[in-house]
Parts: C-alpha cells; sequence; structure tokens
C-alpha cells in the first residue's frame, strides 16, 4: 500500500479522537445528569467515528467508511432507547440525576 | 434331537401370554360380578403349560439324554482370554422335567381352585370394607384381574427357573418368583380388617410382603456371590460345563483367585455353602425362615402354589441341579443335612403350639423341606426331589383344604350376621377369625369333601402307609439312618411331631363340637374348589407310585439318574419303615388322647397348655423373631438413627454446614457487598480501569 502525503497527519487525527475519548469517559464517570451522561457515550461514539475514517483515508480503504456508518445507525438506536429510559427515570424519580439511582446497592 | 424338543419355550410363553391377555382385556372380561373370564384365561394357559411339560415328558421317553432349547442370545461378550456368553437356553432332561411337571401339574389345578376361591375371597373384602354394587364389582374387576395376572407371571418365572441351562438364567427365575411372592403375599396390602380383628398374628400383609423380600435379599446376596465365584473359577456359568470342568480337575489343583491360589475343593465348598445360603432363603430354611410363617398373609391359592408347593422347593431343585459340587464338597452336604434336620425339627415343634389353620400347615412345610435338604445334603437326590414331588401334591391339597375351610367359616359368618340383623347375642368379644382353629370344631358335619381330603392330605404329610408321604419320607430317613445318626435323630422327631400337629389339627377342626357361630352355620365349598381337593388327593394317595423302593419300580429313581449324576435308588429298609409308622401312628394316638377323646369345648384352654412354659416357647415359635429382632433389626435400627440424626443431622447438616461452610459463606458476602455500591458510575470506572489494564498488559507485550 503507498503512503500518501496528507496536508494534516494521520496522527493528528488520532490524537484528537483519543482526546475526545478521554473526555467522553471522564464525562460519563464524573457528571451526574443522565442526559449529559448520554451525550458523553455519544462523544465517544464519535470519536471513535473519526478514528475511523483517518484510518480509512490513510490506508485507501472504505471499511472504515462503512463502519462509521454502522456506528451511526446504532448509536441512534441507543439515543432512542436511553431517551426513553430517561423519561421514564424522570417519571418515577421527578430528577434525573444519576446518583438517586443506587437501588441495586448491595 | 427329538423335534418335539422344539415346543419347549411354549411352556414359558403360555403363562406369559395368559398375563398379557389379563393386563390388556382382564376387566373387560368381566361383564358381572359372577363372570370368572380371567381365571379361566389364567387356568386355561397354565393347562396349556401343563400339557408341554406332558410333551416333553413324551419326548424324554424316546431320548432320555434331553436337550437344550435354545430361545435368544441373552449375554455375548468376547473378551481376550475369557468370555461371557450366557443364551437363554432352555435345558430339557429328566430333572428339569420333574420340575416342570410338579409345578405347571400342581400349578393349573390351584389355578382351577383359584378361580372360584378368590370369587369367594374378594367378595369377603368388599364386604368388609362396605362396598357395594357398582363400587365393589369395579374393586372385584381390578382385585380378581391382578390376582390372575401374577398368578400367571409366577408361573412363568418358577418355569424359567426350573428350565435355564445356566446359572444366570436359573438366577432370573430365582428373583422372579421372588417379586411374585413379594407381590403375592401383599396381594391384600391395603387390608385394613386384618388388623382390626386381629386376624394376622404376626404383621400386616403388606409388611408381611416386605419381611419375605428383604429376607431374601440376604439369601440373594449369597447366591450372587456363589455365581460370581462359579465365573470365576470355571470361567462360564452353563451348568454342563461347569459340572464338566469340576469334574475333570483333582479336588487339589490351585485355583488362581486374584492374589490366592486356594485348592479346587475349598473354592467348590466356599461356593456350595453360599448357595446354601442362597437356598435357605428362597426355601426357608433356618437361619432365614422366618419369612414363610408370616407370607401366609397371602391369599390361599398363593399360600398352597408359592409358599407350599413349587417356589419354596427352588433351593432343593438348585442343589439336586449341582450334585456335582456337592459330591465335590462333603463340607458342604453334611452342613445342608444337618441344616435340613435342625429345621425338620424346630419348626415341627412350633407347628405343634400354633393355632392359626395356615401357620400350622406354614410351619409344616418348613418342617418337610427340612426333609428334603437334609436328604439333598445326604445325597439323596431321588429322595429329595420324590419327596418334593409328593410334597407338592399333599401340602397343596392340605392348603387348598385349609382356604376351603376359611371359605366355609366365612360363610358361616355371614349367614350368621345377616339372621342376626337387630338380634344381637353371638360370640362378643372374640373378634371373628376364620383362621383361628379354636374357633372350629365340628366342621366335618357341614364339609364333608374337605373333611375327606384333608384327612388324606394330612395322613400323607404323616407318613401313614401306603400314601405318597409314606415312600418319599422313608426314603429320606433311610438316607439319613446310614450316613449320620444326629440327622436321623432329629428327622425322626420332626417325623413324631408332623403326625401331632396334623392329629391335632384334624381334632380341633373337623370334629368335636363346634366353637363359635361361623362353625355352625358353616357349609361345603362349590365344586369348582372341591373338584381340584379330589384331583390333589388322588394323587397324594398314589403319588408313591412313582418310585416304589421295591422290584424294577424305581421309576423316578432310574428317570433322574440320566440327569442328577450322583444320583442313587433308594432300597427299603423294614426297620426304618416300621419305625417311621410307629413314630406316626403313636403321635397321631397322643393327639386322639388330646383332642380327640375329650374335643376341645368352647373357650377351653389347649391341652397341650399345661405344659406351661414349654407351650409358651413353642406358640412363640423359639422366640426366632424376638431374637431377630434383637440382634438385626434393632440394632440396624439404632444405626440407622446414629446415621440420620448423628452424623447426617447433627454432624453433616449442623457442623460442616450450617457450621463451617455457612459461617464463611456469610462472612466473605458481608464485606464483598461493599463492592456493589449501586452507583453507575462505579461500575462503569471498574469497567475502564479492566480496558485499560489490558491495554497496558498488550502495550507492555507489545513493547517487550
Amino acid at each position: 500500500m503507498e503512503e500518501i502525503a496528507f496536508l494534516v497527519p494521520t496522527s493528528y487525527y488520532i490524537i484528537l479522537s483519543g482526546v475526545l475519548f478521554a473526555i467522553g469517559v471522564a464525562g460519563v464517570l464524573l457528571r451526574r445528569n443522565a442526559i449529559l451522561l448520554l451525550m458523553s457515550v455519544e462523544l465517544m461514539l464519535n470519536s471513535a467515528n473519526l478514528a475511523f475514517a483517518a484510518f480509512s483515508r490513510t490506508f485507501l480503504d472504505v471499511g472504515g467508511q462503512v463502519f462509521v456508518f454502522f456506528v451511526i445507525t446504532v448509536a441512534a438506536a441507543e439515543v432512542a432507547v436511553g431517551l426513553a429510559l430517561i423519561v421514564t427515570i424522570f417519571h418515577t424519580k421527578r430528577s434525573i440525576d444519576i446518583d438517586e439511582l443506587h437501588a441495586m446497592e448491595g | 434331537m427329538n423335534g418335539l424338543f422344539s415346543i419347549a419355550p411354549l411352556i414359558i410363553a403360555a403363562p406369559f401370554a395368559g398375563m398379557l391377555v389379563n393386563i390388556a382385556f382382564g376387566r373387560r372380561l368381566m361383564p358381572n360380578k359372577d363372570s370368572i373370564g380371567p381365571g379361566l384365561v389364567a387356568s386355561s394357559m397354565a393347562g396349556v403349560s401343563f400339557l408341554v411339560a406332558l410333551l416333553m415328558f413324551v419326548a424324554l421317553l424316546g431320548s432320555p439324554q434331553g436337550a437344550d432349547v435354545p430361545v435368544l442370545t441373552w449375554i455375548d461378550i468376547q473378551g481376550g482370554d475369557i468370555s461371557l456368553n450366557i443364551p437363554w437356553t432352555l435345558k430339557v432332561d429328566t430333572l428339569s422335567s420333574v420340575m416342570m411337571l410338579v409345578v405347571s401339574g400342581v400349578g393349573t389345578v390351584i389355578h382351577v381352585y383359584a378361580i372360584g376361591y378368590m370369587h369367594g375371597d374378594i367378595d369377603e373384602k368388599a364386604y368388609l370394607r362396605g362396598l357395594h354394587g357398582e363400587e365393589a364389582l369395579d374393586f372385584k374387576r381390578r382385585r380378581y384381574v391382578k390376582f390372575f395376572t401374577f398368578f400367571n407371571l409366577f408361573l412363568g418365572s418358577m418355569l424359567i427357573l426350573v428350565t435355564g441351562n445356566n446359572y444366570l438364567m436359573m438366577f432370573v427365575g430365582w428373583e422372579l418368583v421372588g417379586l411374585c411372592s413379594y407381590l403375592l403375599i401383599g396381594f391384600w396390602f391395603d387390608s385394613p380388617e386384618a388388623n382390626e380383628s386381629g386376624k394376622i398374628v404376626g404383621v400386616l400383609n403388606s409388611e408381611a410382603g416386605k419381611k419375605a423380600f428383604i429376607v431374601n435379599r440376604v439369601g440373594d446376596f449369597g447366591m450372587l456371590l456363589a455365581l460370581m465365584l462359579i465365573f470365576w473359577t470355571f470361567g462360564t456359568l452353563k451348568f454342563d460345563d461347569v459340572f464338566a470342568r469340576a469334574a475333570a480337575a483333582a479336588p487339589t489343583t490351585p485355583i488362581p483367585l486374584g492374589p490366592f491360589t486356594p485348592a479346587l475343593g475349598a473354592v467348590v465348598t466356599v461356593i456350595t455353602l453360599l448357595l446354601l445360603l442362597g437356598a435357605t432363603g428362597k426355601s426357608a430354611q433356618i437361619p432365614l425362615f422366618v419369612w414363610l410363617p408370616d407370607a401366609m398373609a397371602g391369599p390361599t391359592p398363593v399360600s398352597a402354589l408359592i409358599h407350599a408347593a413349587t417356589m419354596v422347593t427352588a433351593g432343593v431343585y438348585m442343589i439336586a441341579r449341582s450334585n456335582v459340587l456337592y459330591a465335590m464338597a462333603p463340607v458342604s452336604g453334611m452342613t445342608v443335612a444337618v441344616i435340613g434336620g435342625l429345621t425338620a425339627f424346630v419348626s415341627g415343634t412350633i407347628a405343634v403350639a400354633q393355632f392359626d389353620i395356615k401357620r400350622v400347615l406354614a410351619y409344616s412345610t418348613i418342617s418337610q423341606l427340612g426333609f428334603m435338604f437334609a436328604a439333598v445334603g445326604l445325597g439323596g437326590y431321588i429322595a429329595g426331589i420324590f419327596h418334593l414331588a409328593t410334597h407338592a401334591f399333599f401340602k397343596a391339597l392340605l392348603f387348598l383344604s385349609a382356604g376351603s375351610v376359611m371359605h366355609g367359616m366365612e360363610h358361616g359368618h355371614h349367614a350368621m350376621a345377616e339372621g342376626e340383623n337387630g338380634g344381637g347375642g353371638g360370640d362378643e368379644g372374640h373378634p371373628f377369625d376364620p383362621q383361628d382353629m379354636r374357633q372350629m370344631g365340628g366342621l366335618h358335619k357341614h364339609m364333608k369333601t374337605t373333611t375327606w381330603v384333608y384327612i388324606v392330605g394330612a395322613l400323607a404329610l404323616s407318613g401313614i402307609p401306603p400314601l405318597a408321604g409314606f415312600w418319599s419320607k422313608d426314603e429320606i430317613l433311610l438316607e439319613a439312618s446310614l450316613n449320620s445318626t444326629l440327622v436321623y435323630v432329629l428327622l425322626g422327631a420332626a417325623t413324631f411331631f408332623t403326625a401331632l400337629y396334623m392329629g391335632r389339627q384334624i381334632f380341633m377342626v373337623f370334629f368335636g363340637s363346634e366353637r363359635s357361630e361361623a362353625a355352625r352355620h358353616a357349609h361345603e365349598s362349590p365344586p369348582l374348589m372341591t373338584t381340584p381337593l379330589i384331583v390333589l388327593a388322588v394323587l397324594a394317595i398314589i403319588g408313591g407310585l412313582m418310585n416304589l423302593p421295591f422290584g424294577g419300580f424305581n421309576q423316578l429313581g432310574h428317570w433322574l439318574e440320566r440327569s442328577v449324576v450322583n444320583a442313587h435308588t433308594g432300597s427299603f429298609n423294614i426297620d426304618v419303615s416300621i419305625t417311621s409308622t410307629v413314630l406316626g401312628l403313636l403321635a397321631i394316638g397322643i393327639s386322639y388322647l388330646l383332642y380327640g377323646r375329650k374335643p376341645l369345648e368352647e373357650g377351653q384352654r389347649d391341652p397341650l397348655s399345661t405344659t406351661g412354659p414349654v407351650f409358651t416357647f413353642l406358640n412363640h415359635k423359639w422366640y426366632w423373631d424376638e431374637l431377630y429382632d434383637a440382634l438385626f433389626v434393632r440394632p440396624f435400627n439404632r444405626l440407622s438413627e446414629f446415621l440420620a440424626n448423628t452424623i447426617d443431622w447433627a454432624f453433616w447438616h449442623d457442623f460442616v454446614h450450617d457450621g463451617i461452610i455457612a459461617q464463611f459463606v456469610e462472612g466473605s458476602s458481608r464485606s464483598l457487598r461493599r463492592v456493589q455500591t449501586g452507583y453507575v458510575r462505579n461500575y462503569a470506572l471498574a469497567v475502564l480501569l479492566g480496558v485499560v489494564a489490558i491495554l497496558v498488559y498488550l502495550v507492555v507485550r507489545f513493547l517487550v
């Protein structure tokens, strides 16, 4: 596979992807608002998409882009389910603070 | 081979076919209360068996060496230097043909008798349970069909036992008849009335069945060990091969058995002693005879067929069949003879002090089986088999007649109960028991046929010439007088007691005055029941003809010589005959003095009870049951309780489970539960840390 010179090198995309993923993880672990939690998950998914797209470009392989579409589809479904859960949680708890949800405590 | 032999499998197929027909269509064969369809099916199939047995006899007259008729291959395992091949092959030879004729012949007669008897018996039970109309009919349908199903199954099983050509097939039959015995002893397993009226002197019907089965397990254990040892020693279980190999080798030949190499003689002694243990179980000998008296809880035809005429003689047949092995082991032979003599004596004395008409006969059966054991133990195989055959005739006769007496008593009881409605009176405080001889008396006025056949049976059993029992018992006594004084004395005493208890029974039951209302109203049984009695009575009279000890009349002896290698025909010794006859007549005389001259009155105590503790001792059967209770049953129960309460409950449950394991689980989960916070973020962090750890591992592995 021949290397192609790009204006923006691939490593930049990967670093950006890693940073976005780390922000997403931090968001999931630290935020208490369920909506924000969902958004953080979305951020993690999109960082993965970015990495996929970057590698797809680097290796001139369309497979990476195909995966991106799959991830977007799954993410859409996940958001639908996630928002439905949040609505239900709000109905029962009158709050979407996930720290109030610790009924499974041992 | 004579072509006639090839129909031998029919002898077993017929009863099993009858059983299947009764299982499938039995209830439909009983449209109303008086139909006898199932009984007819079972009896005709038993009759077919008897016909086949007769044909086998005819075939053997033509080719006396007999034949092995293969039915199917059962076990066929090919090993390296040893192979196990057990075909189901019927051995038709002179010995098995005698057994076939006795089993199917007496079996057929008893089947016919049972057609009538079971009708009465089931009606009686239905009456006692207060069943009427459709309920009673349904009850009768179920029980009547069930009885004949089991009865046919027994006949087929017994024929499997006597026709097998190897020890394992014999063992299969051995176990099957044990099963049938258990099923039929407990035929009235749900009999509450038996308990309330105190009818069963010993234990409840279901308990009696279990007792028989469990006691037999002890014997079967020995039997099974003997079979294994035979296979280990001789490499085969087939009768002919085992005996050929045993006879070919010298008794001193070392036999490699695992780490030991005992001499062949010693191994055969052990084998024969283990076989004897099996025989003492099935044939009710000391020490395993305790089940047979309680087995009388079964219906009377069962007592007659299984527990008097056929199944209990299986041990005698087995020893006669294994005569080659017993001839090689004189110690075992002597043990058999002494056990037989002791059993004959002990149970003969017990029979004198019993009041239950069937129990007397049960102990008498044990005693007579003791005679047979003594005979085969001393090498008198022909005498033993001869006595087996004649005993089958007259003991079946006695049991069936006793059944007829009970039948008459029950009818008398009903007649009285119906005549008394609203009247009251009768013998209150005396629970009615149709088997209690103290409530009988004077029955000869009401039951002529039964009385006569009973007297014939009793005289045959007592060994009064020229009835069948005299000839066979004499041969055994002669055998004993030549070989062992101890056994001779024991058997002589047993002969005396035999005549004594039979005389006592005859005078108590049939003569004197009636000692209960039931006896006063008793009447003769229907012809369906009395005809078999007459057939058996004729056999009991002329049965001795098959082996008269003089001239050229030793037919049975010459017949058996062909299959029993060590057989020798008996001779006649006038001293022995006179001794036994005088003993018998003396005992009958004594019984007349005690019970005949001045008959028992209602409520009077038995004249023999003036002997005080002796009578009590005999009446309690030498306290055998109490002894076994103290020796085995109670220690076993205590051991079970110890295992259940101490080992299982206290140690395993309370200490190991609740103590150690539960404590550990509880403690560890108490600390581990803190891990489970319920906060999603903690779980997510754990997942993240896990992923990071795996990544670090992969990176490190990649770099290093």
